[in-house]
């Protein structure tokens, strides 16, 4: 326990030393959301209705943005084949990297969320499930993310190649993020759609660690 | 402890290791007791960084076994990464991090140690409040080979540690060494400069090499 509270904390303070990074991916997301309302025109009704899929692909996307770096630092430097070797298990190193990636981006972009939901005249009805299907995804997409991060460790062009490989797996968090959100305009229950999510994120946590730290092995071979 | 000490020996037969399409050596053998060290000798190319990621368990070979004390450390990696230091020819140094908090993380990472000693034993208290990225490359390789201090490992796995060394600085490097070895501790290192290394047994991996003949 004590290896995975030293990685989370070298992560993070690196993260912030580094600074650029969080206000980076911040900033893009804010920008990108902006954009909408310039490229469809600012009729209330229309926005409001198209804004928690807005809110998900940009966020999806602001998500991939920091991706690539989640392990390439440490594999250029040497950290990486060092960390390998320390007693603590790859897995749990894995799970302290995406939880100091989501503690980075997922979280921030919750955070600024609901402030661009207000652009997108989303109803306050529906904030509350925003919120909660943000909490609930953005870590899925850390945890699916590392592994498309540690399967394209090394590889050229390795930015294009994560998107093609992660996008298509972010499809199902898409899915239900946008309908807790629609459901709880139209004042319906939102409740089975983030269950669902919550099930994602189980399920991601207990697999994505096993498949990113194979892969990462297999980088360092 | 008693369990990650080396009792009898840390020995591989057999071994064979490729890197993508070429076989970059077969048929080497290596053999340590407690105390000894192995010199790793060869042309550029000739494997040596190879046969010391194969002792790491960072890779696994493509012929043969290592074993530790009658047991082949593919069987228990989690074990063998607890015994072991290894020290490559890249720093994994991180330049935001002061040289204290670099060291601190990877004492931590092996459930503690004492990396003030270790950064006093490799002169680099004066620097340890500094980020890493304004350390000299000899400073910053000092700073990695205080990784083999700060925390406790019998096996030490250093690939080209007097890479940009002054003297002084290989001379403490030689004296943890000794001290180590003293302390019933191995170590194998690959190295092009002459190291005093009292009784080392050497092998050299220009004998080995398959890959020219193709």
């Amino acid at each position: 326990m004590s290896g995975f509270a030293a990685l989370l904390t070298r992560d993070l303070r690196l993260a912030f030393r580094q600074g650029g990074d969080v206000a980076n991916v911040v900033a893009f997301f804010a920008l990108a959301v902006m954009l909408f309302p310039f490229g469809v025109g600012p009729d209330p009704d229309l926005l409001a209705r198209i804004a928690a899929g807005v809110l998900w692909v940009t966020a999806l996307l602001a998500a991939l943005l920091s991706l690539e770096r989640l392990f390439e630092a440490d594999y250029h430097d040497g950290s990486l084949e060092t960390l390998a070797l320390m007693p603590v298990p790859l897995e749990i190193q894995v799970l302290a990297k995406c939880a100091a990636h989501w503690l980075t981006t997922g979280l921030p972009l919750t955070v600024i969320a609901p402030l661009l939901a207000l652009v997108l005249h989303i109803d306050a009805a529906g904030y509350p499930a925003l919120i909660a299907a943000l909490l609930l995804g953005t870590p899925v997409l850390s945890l699916i993310g590392a592994v498309g991060a540690a399967l394209t460790l090394g590889a050229r062009r390795a930015g294009v190649l994560l998107s093609l490989l992660v996008l298509p797996l972010y499809i199902p968090v898409l899915i239900f993020g946008v309908a807790a959100s629609e459901a709880a305009a139209l004042g319906l229950e939102s409740r089975p759609h983030l269950l669902l999510l919550a099930a994602l994120l189980a399920g991601s946590l207990a697999l994505a660690p096993w498949a990113a730290a194979a892969a990462l092995r297999q980088a360092l071979e | 402890m008693a369990a990650r000490q080396l009792q009898k020996s840390f020995v591989g037969e057999g071994l064979a290791c490729r890197r993508g399409e070429r076989r970059v050596f077969r048929n080497v053998a290596f053999s340590l007791t407690p105390g000894d060290a192995l010199v790793l000798g060869g042309p550029n190319g000739s494997g040596k960084t190879s046969l010391l990621r194969l002792m790491a368990g960072l890779a696994h070979p493509e012929e043969g076994r290592i074993v530790w004390d009658g047991a082949a450390i593919a069987d228990d990696p989690a074990v063998h990464r607890t015994r072991t230091h290894y020290v490559g020819h890249q720093d994994a140094v991180k330049l935001a991090l002061t040289a204290e908090e670099n060291l601190v993380f990877w004492a931590k990472m092996r459930g503690g140690g004492d990396a003030a000693a270790a950064l006093r034993r490799f002169r680099l208290d004066p620097r340890a409040t500094w980020p890493a990225r304004y350390l000299s490359a000899g400073e910053r390789k000092r700073l990695g080979l205080a990784r083999l201090l700060a925390s406790p490992a019998t096996l030490w796995l250093l690939d080209e540690p007097t890479t940009s060394l002054d003297t002084e600085s290989i001379a403490i490097l030689l004296a943890a060494i000794a001290e180590h070895r003293r302390d019933g501790g191995c170590i194998a290192v690959a190295t092009h400069a002459p190291l005093n290394l009292p009784e080392a047994r050497a092998l050299s991996l220009a004998e080995y090499t398959t890959w020219r003949q193709a």
